[in-house]
């Protein structure tokens, strides 16, 4: 059983207790606990199911290595899964469920995997589930869809917010452990801004719990002064709660802040993501313990020798009355020594060292009474979902049992990892060393910056010190080293002295006993999460996956949301031994960020909702929401599709406004218009070189409608072009082309006719465009009174200054309709105001808005083209039948030479036609037409396909364009369509101007 | 035309928020003039300093006094600040000064909105949407960024009082004031800067 002792825990508010509930269960614990600490001081030591076999899954670690317990957290907005239970700080109200298992925790039906493992060895999936082909889409992957998956996905909207902070700083300090602190109190000696941030809440890291010395003082009180003094450091910011996540180039470091995880119902954000720019970096991550590869070790009551103790010491959790230990190194006697203290048995030390010289650690064991097996490991632990006992052996040997020893839990320690993620991210290299059996940074080879030189320094026992005054000292050169690199003169200062108990040096072991037999083998796991053994591993190397990358895809080692923290270099080791490699040959798998698992609204920020994208607005924007405008999303702007009255379908509306607009009058916001300015003595120049027609020849006063083309000759934008004078042009770009071609003239500005003197300013906002559409145009405008608007005065293609209705106007006689049309643009913040004199006055004449759908209909029936419908980049001028629109006259313009390219003047290139159907529906979008024959993968041959379709209420039949090949030969011809609904449309090739072809309705 | 002046709206009718950590208002109609030329040239510093009434403002930097300024937005623009009102008389002004000289003188005061960000929290509100440096001894006043907030373009600059002026476009300027209001909702204090 799994207790709350008495005394101890030096996390804990004893005084403030606190509820929450496991699987329904309503469980008691106190403020300062993690949920893992209060779940087993509950004895609730099963927390999940492993994900291949079903496995009993119990909490292994304390911290955020923790494979096993993986929860859902929370309910509806607040529910998240895979949430880790060691780092999860307990709040009163806590609600998880336990992950991966059906119909309950305790009793699980895909347990039946368990009984199977033999038969699902490493690469099981992609043995079994090739052939045949079939069967992978209807058979195979629902049923691998079925069992994947730790966690539910949520299913209610996150009610959290989330935000995003911009930090900068000259040294950060990523831990706040010893090593840490004391490199972030050195480098800000310097006078060195630092910034030290801390996954956990508490400062100090395991120092605490391991004890020892500095400078004569335990060690909790060295943290705690260090920490006032940071504190009180005008030049130093503390962050707890903070996981360094990835660093990245440049000094770059992303922070994950977990604002109240801890508690949920505090106002404000619930992550915060740290977007640091530092100077130069410490990673004082500290290490993480390694479990040792025996039979059995993945039974609920294992556990790391180092979580064992952290629970005896921070929380006052003891995992079991009987603890054995087992080991290769003396730091695990630690364990022992807790244990012992705090009134618990520990029945023996199992050391798989040979009895050797005495080091103060066995000593003491032997001065409390502890009984030490040297040269022995355990054979096998006994148990299902609780351990009862373990067998021993000789480490030597192959698992023979020499005695069976009754327990109920089992600390384990292989040895100590640094962490080295964070100096990995960004490229810094490992070295091997052989003592200690760990990769640790190779100081030579830190990840560089833009100048060469190494932007990342490791300290403490990240950068291998695992020994306090190592790690003290190690700490104390790391932050004057990096207050140098970051420009600044650290003081000379001593690093303070650690002392701890010498140690005897560990053993490498990988394996125990070391010649474990095969079924001892396959009992033995490597990686908790997904089910990977050293059997696995070994068998992947059998089947000649020689590279650990291979290796680690093949049996999915390391590849659970841990990312392998405790099985990464057991796995690479079993892998070494299998290979008959050296580990430093065999590498390890690349480290990548986040270094565990960040939540995806801290990554998203504050974009979600409202602001989820940023909606661009015109300046009647309002008026058409409440004018029931049915919205189309135009670049980010928001365009009305149609305005939809009462009892109306969408179609209705649509219909309503293009017979309105071309009976009596129609207004449309023609706010998103790009409009850009473009003046200098060599505007008309640049023009003639961004347009495939003549502009310097217009004349101040008069508009031109003109084409870009990019230097490939597509097209790529339209519109009308004004000439205010001799200097000065104004050019209309598309909705969704204003700043794409604003930048288009700038890089040919600057890079290439850097000496041509133009400026351009993109002035699309500062104008609300209307255009007044329809046979009664002037009559509004008229009846607004000002600015002569007669045809005598402003004819067709023509524009002038004035006021209209008493606003400061700017009226343009251009037509994108067919129709008597003028666009008139007033100062955005008149706009509204001018949109409203308009409906007034109009309100006599039919006035009705109209939206893009109307707009569409309207330049169809006309065989207006439309960027983005008959264009879509692979599409020039000529295909479209715009030859009027190329000068013939003009030297060069972008796209004329690729224009006169073999493939671009090639007969065969569809052209641009009008198609009128035979029966007068309305042609599917996008359909393509039927040739004869079929192409060499047995598909229909096509000739043709549809840009724009549309039905014509003026017409009262379906109109269309497209593009067809020898269209323009073939008039009167009739091809056909076949449509994805089943029905073959014939429709007949026709011109593509449907509507008053002499243009005749524009120019009066 | 006096009379629609009055009509003139902001983009948001000044719209205010004051329950978070950092107090956001819409600022009333600024005037505001894209001057693009060669900066070196007298006749174009003179356009500028002669309707704004300060001096020119060096590399990346803003000289303003209430409602008159210039900013500098890139090696060949200026943003000249003025009342509303007085626009286009300026822009006369200017462009007599800039004679038959190659340069560009635009009114955008429509074009943009302008917000107001002040409270003890601002820097650290501008520090969760720009990715700029907004410590105090880093960004001081005198200071102008061209950047971005969020997913869109801003520009702004800070006076002694940790008041923020930000300029963004008109169409965006509902996206701006809700990034801002989120960026300062209850409970959000950073105490970073």
């Amino acid at each position: 059983m799994s207790t709350r002792l008495a005394t101890g825990g030096r996390l804990l508010t004893k005084d403030k207790p606190v509820t929450f509930r496991f699987n329904g269960k309503q469980l008691r614990g106190y403020e300062g606990d993690t949920l893992a600490s209060a779940l087993l001081a509950n004895d609730q030591m099963l927390v999940g199911r492993s994900f291949k076999y079903h496995r009993p899954r119990g909490i292994v670690a304390s911290g955020a290595e923790e494979p096993n317990g993986l929860v859902n957290m929370g309910d509806e907005g607040k529910f998240e899964p895979n949430q880790r239970v060691t780092t999860t700080e307990l709040f009163d109200g806590l609600s998880a469920t336990s992950q991966n298992h059906w119909p309950s925790l305790e009793f699980d039906v895909g347990v039946i995997n368990k009984y199977m493992s033999r038969f699902m060895p490493a690469g099981f999936y992609y043995k079994t589930f090739m052939y045949p082909r079939a069967f992978w889409k209807h058979v195979y992957e629902p049923f691998i869809r079925q069992a994947a998956g730790l966690g539910k996905a949520p299913k209610a909207r996150d009610v959290d917010t989330y935000e995003h902070y911009h930090a900068f700083c000259d040294v950060l300090v990523i831990g706040g452990g010893v090593a840490g602190l004391l490199a972030a109190k050195t480098a800000a000696q310097s006078g060195a801004k630092v910034m030290l941030i801390e996954q956990t809440a508490h400062w100090g890291g395991r120092a605490p719990v391991d004890g020892g010395t500095v400078d004569g003082d335990p060690v909790e009180d060295f943290v705690e002064k260090t920490v006032a003094e940071l504190a009180s450091m005008e030049n130093v910011t503390l962050r707890n709660r903070t996981m360094g996540a990835g660093v990245y180039d440049h000094g770059y470091v992303l922070g994950y802040e977990r604002l109240t995880d801890h508690a949920p119902e505090a106002a404000g954000p619930r992550h915060r993501l740290w977007r640091v720019r530092a100077g130069h970096i410490i990673t004082a991550t500290g290490a993480i313990e390694r479990p040792l590869s025996f039979a059995g070790n993945d039974i609920p009551g294992v556990m790391l020798a180092s979580a064992v103790r952290d629970y005896v010491a921070n929380w006052g959790v003891s995992i079991g009355d009987r603890t054995v230990i087992v080991t290769n190194n003396d730091d695990a006697y630690l364990t022992a020594f807790a244990l012992k203290f705090a009134g618990l048995e520990v029945p023996a030390i199992v050391d798989a060292r040979p009895a050797g010289d005495e080091s103060p650690a066995m000593a003491q064991a032997k001065a409390l009474g502890l009984r030490v097996l040297h040269g022995h490991g355990i054979a096998k632990v006994k148990g299902n979902k609780r351990v009862t006992g373990v067998a021993i052996c000789a480490q030597a040997g192959e698992g023979a049992v020499l005695e069976e020893i009754t327990c109920d839990a089992v600390a384990m320690s292989g040895g100590w990892s640094p962490v080295v993620h964070l100096w990995s991210h960004c490229g810094g290299k490992l070295a091997w060393d052989d003592a200690q059996a760990f990769f640790k940074p190779d100081r030579d080879k830190a990840p560089t910056g833009a100048d060469g030189a190494g932007f990342v320094t490791a300290a403490g026992a990240a950068s291998g010190a695992l020994i306090l005054s190592d790690a003290l000292g190690d700490a104390h050169a790391a932050g004057q080293a990096a207050a140098k690199a970051a420009g600044f003169t650290a003081r000379k200062t001593k690093a303070p002295k650690g002392e701890t108990p010498a140690e005897a040096p560990m053993l490498p072991v990988w394996m125990m006993p070391q010649g474990a037999s095969a079924p001892l083998r396959a009992k033995a796991w490597l990686d908790y999460q997904n089910d990977v053994k050293v059997s696995d591993v070994q068998l992947a190397a059998r089947e000649g996956f020689e590279s650990v990358e291979h290796a680690k895809r093949y049996t999915t080692l390391g590849m659970a949301t841990d990312q392998g923290k405790l099985s990464n270099i057991n796995g690479l080791a079993t892998l070494a031994g299998a290979l008959d490699t050296p580990i430093p040959q065999v590498g390890t798998t690349t480290f990548r960020p986040p270094y565990t698992p960040i939540s995806m609204g801290a990554i998203g920020g504050e974009a979600r909702a409202e602001v989820f994208q940023p909606i661009r607005r015109t300046p009647m924007h309002d008026w058409h929401d409440t004018n029931g405008a049915d919205w189309e999303p135009v670049g980010h702007w928001r365009r009305p599709y149609a305005f939809v009255r009462d009892g109306e379908s969408t179609h209705d509306a649509v219909m309503r406004e293009v017979v309105n607009t071309r009976q009596n009058l129609g207004l449309l916001d023609a706010s998103t218009l790009g409009k850009l300015v473009v003046k200098g003595p060599d505007a008309g120049k640049f023009l003639d070189m961004l347009y495939t027609n003549m502009m310097s020849t217009l004349k101040p006063g008069k508009c031109r409608y003109g084409l870009m083309c990019s230097e490939n000759g597509f097209l790529i934008d339209d519109g009308v072009v004004a000439r205010i004078d001799e200097d000065t042009f104004l050019c209309h770009t598309t909705t969704g082309g204003a700043e794409r071609i604003h930048g288009h003239m700038e890089e040919w500005l600057q890079t290439e006719w850097w000496d041509w003197k133009v400026y351009v300013a993109n002035v699309t906002e500062q104008y609300a465009q209307v255009a007044v559409v329809g046979p009664n145009a002037r009559k509004v405008l008229e009846k607004l009174g000002g600015m002569d608007v007669s045809k005598e005065a402003l004819g067709f293609m023509e524009w002038a200054d004035g006021e209209i209705g008493g606003f400061k106007a700017r009226v343009y006689r251009i037509s994108f309709s067919g129709e008597l049309s003028y666009e008139i643009a007033v100062d955005a913040g008149q706009g509204q105001a001018f949109w409203d004199a308009l409906m007034a006055a109009g309100a006599e004449f039919g006035a009705m808005p109209y939206g893009t759908e109307c707009l569409h209909i309207l330049r169809a029936e006309k065989g207006f083209i439309m960027i983005g419908d008959e264009t879509d980049g692979t599409i020039i001028p000529q295909d479209l039948g715009l030859n009027w629109a190329i000068s013939k006259k003009k030297e060069d313009y972008l796209g004329k030479r690729a224009q006169a390219r073999s493939h671009m003047t090639d007969p065969e290139r569809w052209k641009l036609v009008g198609l009128e159907t035979v029966d007068g529906s309305t042609l599917p979008d996008g359909a393509y037409a039927a040739g004869e024959g079929v192409n060499a993968n047995g598909q229909r041959n096509v000739i043709g396909r549809v840009t724009s379709t549309y039905h014509s209420p003026t017409l009262g039949r379906g109109i269309a364009m497209g593009l067809v090949l020898h269209g323009p030969d073939r008039m009167g011809e009739v091809i056909s369509f076949p449509g994805t609904d089943g029905k073959t449309y014939e429709a007949r090739i026709v011109d593509p101007v449907f509507y008053d072809k002499e243009g005749e309705k524009q120019n009066v | 035309m006096s009379e629609q002046a009055t009509l003139s709206q902001t983009a948001l009718g000044g719209a205010r928020y004051d329950a978070g950590i950092a107090t956001i208002v819409e600022a009333p109609l600024q005037g505001m003039i894209t001057l693009r030329g060669d900066l070196a040239s007298a006749k174009v510093k003179n356009a500028a300093t002669g309707v704004a009434g300060v001096d020119m403002p060096g590399q990346r930097q803003v000289n303003c006094v209430e409602q008159s300024g210039i900013a500098w937005m890139s090696p060949d623009e200026l943003l000249v600040l003025c009342p509303y009102a007085d626009v286009a008389a300026n822009m006369a002004k200017m462009q007599k000064t800039l004679g038959k000289g190659h340069a560009l003188a635009v009114n955008v005061s429509d074009a943009r909105a302008m917000f107001h960000l002040g409270g003890t929290h601002a820097r650290d509100v501008m520090a969760k949407l720009a990715p700029v440096d907004l410590r105090r001894d880093q960004f001081t006043p005198g200071m102008i960024r061209r950047t971005r907030m969020a997913q869109v373009a801003a520009a702004f600059w800070v006076d002694g009082d940790d008041r923020f002026s930000i300029i963004c476009f008109r169409s965006q300027a509902q996206y701006v004031f809700d990034l801002l209001k989120i960026a300062a909702q209850p409970g959000s204090e950073v105490g970073h800067i």
